[in-house]
């Protein structure tokens, strides 16, 4: 599948994201410590990191869903946890497992905000659902339940209507996980040519190093609830910080596996 | 201390939910085919149910009343007996039972299986309020259909002890005897004081399930787990809030 897009028209600027001094911790559990960057309006920004680091609750922060223990971080200039937000910046979320209303039809699913917030006559929306779903080559799915669909094809419908909803701000959680090779890099082509025709700001948290160093702006690590580094892919093509060099390239030790070593550290 | 806490909290939560609900008590004309699912839900599915156990209550009332009243040679107040009783208590008991067990716990588990697959998520994401689209079509439509489900199960009970009246050897109470009776010592503030219990508990019952499946963290476990805790809340709450309803009708 190759993506031809046509513009979307936006309602709105798109947004820089400013995470500043951010901390979460569910309890005595500590998540996320001290984070703080910048992304620009219209940016590729990657959060990169291995499973558990706290990358998707991050997103979380940025989308509004949950609160920081303490820190902050705003939508342009709105405080994101501000359910008031939700009102002035448009964000879209496309979840890990695509978030899907099961009980909906692929249509509806995609119909369902313009819808809500009645922009536009029904001919309007499903004017808008259709072209959304060309371009992600969804076309004749529909009337299809999301029960009835596949891992990629949920992808690109939660990619889909996160596109009627012409965001100002994009959020991808694992946009790759859990897909083959070649439906990595069509969402990974999708992800960059929405940008490049719709300047919508995007941050995609991601473990995928080809597709974070393939359409980046810029990308941060995060390990252990603490921000790495940042900088341009170029930055770490041969990083100094053995940790990111560990994630970023790990090398297959079959005489000495990694397993044993940690049998050993916990002795 | 902390079980205190934790109960508090929930009447809290349950509440709050409600007077948000009802803030968007405006979008419900625009939410009219959402409205009528939940009608369809809570009213047409649940009517046989009713119908047949309520027939069958009411029976059983007139059989155990009959059975007694005739060592007091009052057997001609079994009609009394029995209308007041369905129209009072078990009328609206009953129907509020069945509400939170076939209901009330379908209603948890689909908003529990959506908070926890992330759909809940993506309508606050997609700034639409969970409570707009989610509980205040319940809410409406329960308040529509409960008084007409607690009518249904009194008229279904009356009959139902009306027959066992005529055709049980032992009491011989025949139907115009049994509903003279019935018509002589009920007032219609009688069906209207259970008509405003059903109501009462059907609310509650619905607001309890909502909040309890929206309010689920985890996996498929905790929606069981949920679904359970919210057919174990609503009962305690209709036997709870009975006393109180009750009393505070009689009062009045």
């Amino acid at each position: 599948m190759s993506p031809h897009f046509t513009a979307t028209p936006f309602m709105g600027k798109t947004v820089g994201v400013t995470v500043s001094h951010l901390n979460k911790q569910y309890g005595r559990n500590v998540v996320l410590t001290d984070i703080s960057f910048e992304v620009k309006p219209g940016e590729i920004f990657c959060i990169m990191g291995p499973s558990g680091s706290g990358k998707s609750v991050l997103l979380k922060q940025i989308a509004g869903l949950e609160s920081p223990t303490s820190g902050e971080v705003s939508l342009g200039e709105f405080a994101a946890s501000d359910p008031a937000t939700r009102d002035r910046v448009r964000l879209a979320l496309v979840f890990q497992a695509g978030a899907l209303f099961n009980s909906l039809s692929v249509y509806d699913n995609l119909a369902l905000f313009p819808r809500e917030h009645r922009l536009g006559s029904e001919a309007t929306i499903r004017e808008r659902v259709r072209h959304a779903l060309a371009i992600l080559s969804l076309e004749g799915a529909e009337k299809k339940f999301p029960s009835e669909l596949s891992g990629g094809m949920k992808k690109r419908v939660a990619i889909a209507r996160a596109l009627v909803m012409e965001p100002q701000l994009l959020l991808y959680d694992e946009p790759t996980s859990e897909l083959d090779p070649v439906m990595s890099a069509t969402l990974t082509e999708i992800i960059a040519t929405l940008r490049e025709q719709t300047a919508v700001t995007s941050i995609v948290v991601t473990h995928d190093r080809d597709l974070a160093f393939s359409i980046a702006d810029r990308m941060a690590f995060l390990m252990e609830g603490k921000l790495r580094g940042v900088g341009r892919p170029g930055d770490f093509k041969n990083p100094s910080d053995p940790k990111i060099a560990n994630f970023l390239n790990p090398v297959i030790d079959l005489k000495n596996p990694r397993f044993k070593q940690m049998e050993h550290s916990h002795e | 201390m902390r079980y205190l806490n934790n109960i508090i909290g929930h009447i809290g939560g349950t509440v709050l939910l409600i007077f948000r609900s009802l803030a968007f008590a405006g979008t419900l004309p625009r939410q009219f085919a959402r409205f009528m699912d939940q009608c369809y839900l809570i009213g047409y599915t649940t009517l046989p149910i009713v119908t047949i156990l309520s027939f069958f209550i009411g029976s059983v009332l007139a059989l155990q009343s009959g059975y007694s009243l005739e060592n007091f040679g009052t057997k001609q107040f079994i009609g009394t007996l029995v209308g007041l009783t369905m129209a009072r208590e078990l009328g609206p008991v009953m129907v509020a039972i069945l509400l939170a067990g076939r209901v009330g716990s379908a209603i948890t588990a689909e908003l529990a299986s959506m908070r926890v697959y992330q759909e809940v998520d993506a309508l606050v994401t997609m700034n639409i309020p969970p409570e707009r689209m989610l509980v205040l079509p319940r809410l409406a439509a329960v308040v529509c259909m409960m008084p007409v489900l607690a009518l249904i199960a009194n008229i279904c009970g009356w009959y139902g002890g009306a027959l066992v009246c005529q055709y049980t050897h032992f009491i011989s109470v025949d139907s115009e005897a049994y509903f003279n009776a019935l018509k002589a010592y009920m007032k219609p503030r009688d069906i209207v004081d259970g008509l405003i219990k059903a109501e009462v508990f059907g609310f509650v019952i619905v607001a309890v399930c909502c909040y309890i499946g929206l309010d689920t963290r985890g996996g498929p476990r905790e929606i069981g787990a949920s679904v359970t805790k919210a057919v174990v809340a609503s009962l305690i709450l209709i036997l709870v809030l009975d006393y109180f309803v009750t009393k505070g009708l009689l009062m009045s």
